[in-house]
């Protein structure tokens, strides 16, 4: 049987692996889509090691927010990239072994975790929240809002500043767009939009129709 | 817990974060075009609005100076002697260039809101980080010092060579940044903390292991590359030349303040007791930028381009103070900082001032016979010249004169000497712009002539003359800089 702090250091080292691995590949494949699932599985392989540290939040929080975002990433690449549409469906296929690979190196790591947590229960380090009794996310979000308070409040200001950049390097008021005034379209009465028009009955069918310029009604 | 008493400590940086969001929300709600107070229009209105926030911040920064350093949230924020001196300068240079860039933005179509909330939003970044008293806070404050710069850099969008110098600027800068970041981790696994103040003991009881040294050099290359000192000046020079004249002129004044006090937190309150192994460094980096500086400046003939191969060497200078590691050396330093902080403004002020719609006055010919045009704005010059090259008595010959004297007391006489030997093959590119406004004809069909703005004359003039008067009465100055260090 193996110790079980020996399998943590192990995986710890396989996970750490991985990443350089992973990462090298990210700077180093010439293909975009090959390099994009090279990001993926270097986001992954970190989440993993934040697992074997106990810091799950940070963990789901990478793969939620990181993960999720580069497919929509992956997406773009292959968007911007000047593919032609029948390429792009070969491309498909001949991504798979790739994914494939990157797919498994995934399972056996999570795998691994499975094995750590079931062989042991003690961490890698002191973990404050465990000696806190509370939640890794409970403790992350009492750190967050008295011990780190300022670099919190700080890096919400540097988000600001990427707003306030975004729009200045990009907004370009252009005359002629044709944009919705809300005030005006809340204002707005039933007789601006709908006109009731008088109209004499139809005539019989026996008789030939009038011309439309002659029936001074339909004018508008 | 966080308490009012820390908010009121940081009561200067948390008043600017509420005026930058104001005039953000004014800016969008304002007809800029249109005369809305005392018959200015909305942009100037946000103008003058501005330049009276900074003022107040300053004002604020002075009345609230504490008899002690006092730390706030936790030791995340300090405020202190050398604190207070980077943050009124630093503000002080902010306000100048809001007044010195009126009319160039105007002539160019960049006379926007954004310009002045990035600007705030930047010096809060400065002020933030000189105030740091945690790796993270260092952090930080940098990012959002460094995230603005990068905007305003790009703010003339329409221009490729703007473009190109932003995208240079983040990729090299995001680089430094992952750097700095590498190295604190290094820093922290080593010594399992981020606060500075006990990184200190720590770092004192641990030894000096590998780790905390490889983290050493990886915070080392981060500062070299804010400061902009040689070998990781390489984004100057295209950055200096590349963004509006508005911006290089703040690129080249506060963030070099913010990078002496980056430099000072993390070397001297953070790892002051490894200064026997930061000191080698520093002094490698200061040789190669006096040599790479002055040597490469000769053969600018771009005015902003050589400005940037000077603050490469200036920049050497600054590190010549500090590789003395003592308080006598981090006085010179701040010293030669803020010496370099109000010269680079004045110097770059010029440059805006005889600039107009479709005229950059970038290239050192573009001055020519500048004295039979416009005595007074070539006198500025020549004054501003001459005080970055070093002449007595001007404002930049003591701060040279000290840098090169604490190196001295640090047992370093061949750095002194280099320093030295540089500052002469120095004076010779300062002279050539001399050379070129006093003895040149000027150029038939050209306008040479400065703005008829005069509350940029005025300040511009008092800017310039502001560093013979402190040349001719440096004491009291001095005497600020040394009480904030006490040895």
């Amino acid at each position: 049987m193996i110790d079980p702090s020996v399998f943590q250091l192990v995986c710890f080292y396989a996970f750490a692996a991985v990443t350089v691995v992973a990462a090298l590949g990210v700077i180093t494949l010439r293909n975009s889509v090959h390099a994009v699932l090279s990001l993926v599985l270097t986001f992954f392989s970190t989440a993993c090691i934040w697992l074997l540290a106990e810091a799950e939040f940070l963990a789901i929080a990478l793969i939620v927010v990181y993960v999720g975002a580069v497919m929509v990433l992956f997406l773009f690449v292959v968007m911007m990239l000047d593919i032609k549409q029948e390429h792009l469906r070969e491309g498909f296929i001949r991504y798979l072994p790739v994914g494939i690979v990157v797919a498994l190196v995934m399972l056996v790591e999570m795998l691994a975790l499975i094995g750590v947590r079931t062989m042991h229960e003690a961490v890698m380090g002191a973990n404050p929240a465990t000696a806190a009794g509370l939640s890794n996310t409970q403790w992350l979000g009492q750190a967050l809002y008295t011990q780190f308070l300022l670099p919190f409040e700080i890096a919400a200001l540097i988000l600001t500043v990427g707003v306030v950049a975004a729009v200045a390097l990009t907004l370009r008021h252009r005359g002629g767009t044709r944009h919705q005034t809300a005030a005006q379209q809340v204002a707005v009465k039933a007789s601006d939009r709908v006109r009731i028009v008088k109209m004499a009955a139809e005539r019989p069918a026996t008789e030939t129709p009038a011309a439309p310029a002659q029936n001074p009604e339909t004018k508008p | 817990m966080p308490n009012l008493n820390d908010i009121l400590i940081m009561l200067p940086e948390l008043y600017l974060v509420a005026a930058a969001c104001l005039l953000l929300l004014v800016d969008a709600f304002m007809k800029a075009e249109q005369p809305v107070l005392l018959g200015l229009n909305g942009r100037e209105v946000l103008h003058w609005t501005s330049i009276l926030v900074v003022l107040v911040a300053i004002y604020l920064v002075i009345s609230g100076q504490p008899e002690q350093p006092v730390r706030a949230f936790g030791g995340m924020f300090v405020r202190d002697g050398v604190a207070e001196i980077l943050k009124v300068f630093a503000l002080l240079c902010v306000a100048l260039i809001f007044i010195y860039a009126r009319s160039y933005l105007a002539d160019r179509k960049l006379f926007v809101g954004e310009f002045y909330t990035l600007m705030i939003f930047a010096v809060i970044g400065v002020m933030l980080l000189v105030s740091a008293g945690n790796l993270i806070t260092v952090y930080l404050g940098l990012e959002l010092l460094t995230l603005s710069s990068y905007a305003l850099v790009a703010l003339n969008r329409d221009s490729k060579l703007s473009s190109e110098a932003a995208v240079k600027y983040f990729v090299l800068g995001a680089l430094a940044s992952g750097m700095l970041l590498y190295g604190m981790s290094m820093v922290y696994g080593a010594t399992a903390t981020l606060d500075l103040a006990t990184l200190h003991n720590a770092a004192a009881h641990t030894g000096v292991p590998n780790l905390l040294l490889f983290g050493l050099i990886f915070m080392i290359i981060g500062i070299g590359f804010k400061l902009g000192a040689a070998p990781f000046h390489m984004w100057i020079p295209d950055v200096y030349q590349g963004s509006p004249t508005a911006v290089t002129i703040f690129i080249g004044s506060a963030p070099k303040l913010a990078a002496f006090g980056m430099a000072y937190r993390l070397l001297e309150s953070g790892l002051g007791d490894l200064s026997a192994h930061w000191q080698q460094m520093l002094a490698a980096l200061a040789v190669l930028s006096l040599a790479i500086g002055n040597l490469v400046a000769i053969v600018q003939t771009n005015l902003k381009r050589l400005l940037a191969y000077s603050t490469i060497s200036h920049m050497g200078y600054l590190l010549l103070g500090l590789v003395n590691a003592g308080p006598e050396g981090y006085a010179s330093a701040l010293f030669y900082a803020i010496s370099y902080a109000l010269m680079g403004t004045a110097a770059f002020g010029v440059i805006l001032a005889l600039a107009r719609a479709g005229f950059e006055c970038e290239e050192i010919d573009d001055l020519k016979g500048l004295n039979q045009r416009s005595p007074w704005m070539a006198f500025l010059m020549m004054l501003v010249m001459f005080s970055l090259a070093g002449v007595p008595p001007l404002f930049g010959f003591f701060a040279k004169f000290l840098v090169l004297q604490s190196a001295i007391h640090a047992g370093m006489l061949w750095l002194a000497i280099v320093g030295a030997v540089f500052a002469i093959i120095g004076l010779y590119y300062y002279l050539r712009v001399v050379k070129v406004m006093y003895f040149d004809a000027p150029v038939e069909g050209t306008e040479l002539k400065p703005q008829r703005d005069p509350a940029m004359r005025l300040v511009l003039s008092l800017n310039a003359l502001t560093l013979l008067v402190l040349g001719l009465y440096w004491g009291p100055l001095l005497g600020w800089c040394k009480s904030v260090f006490p040895g």
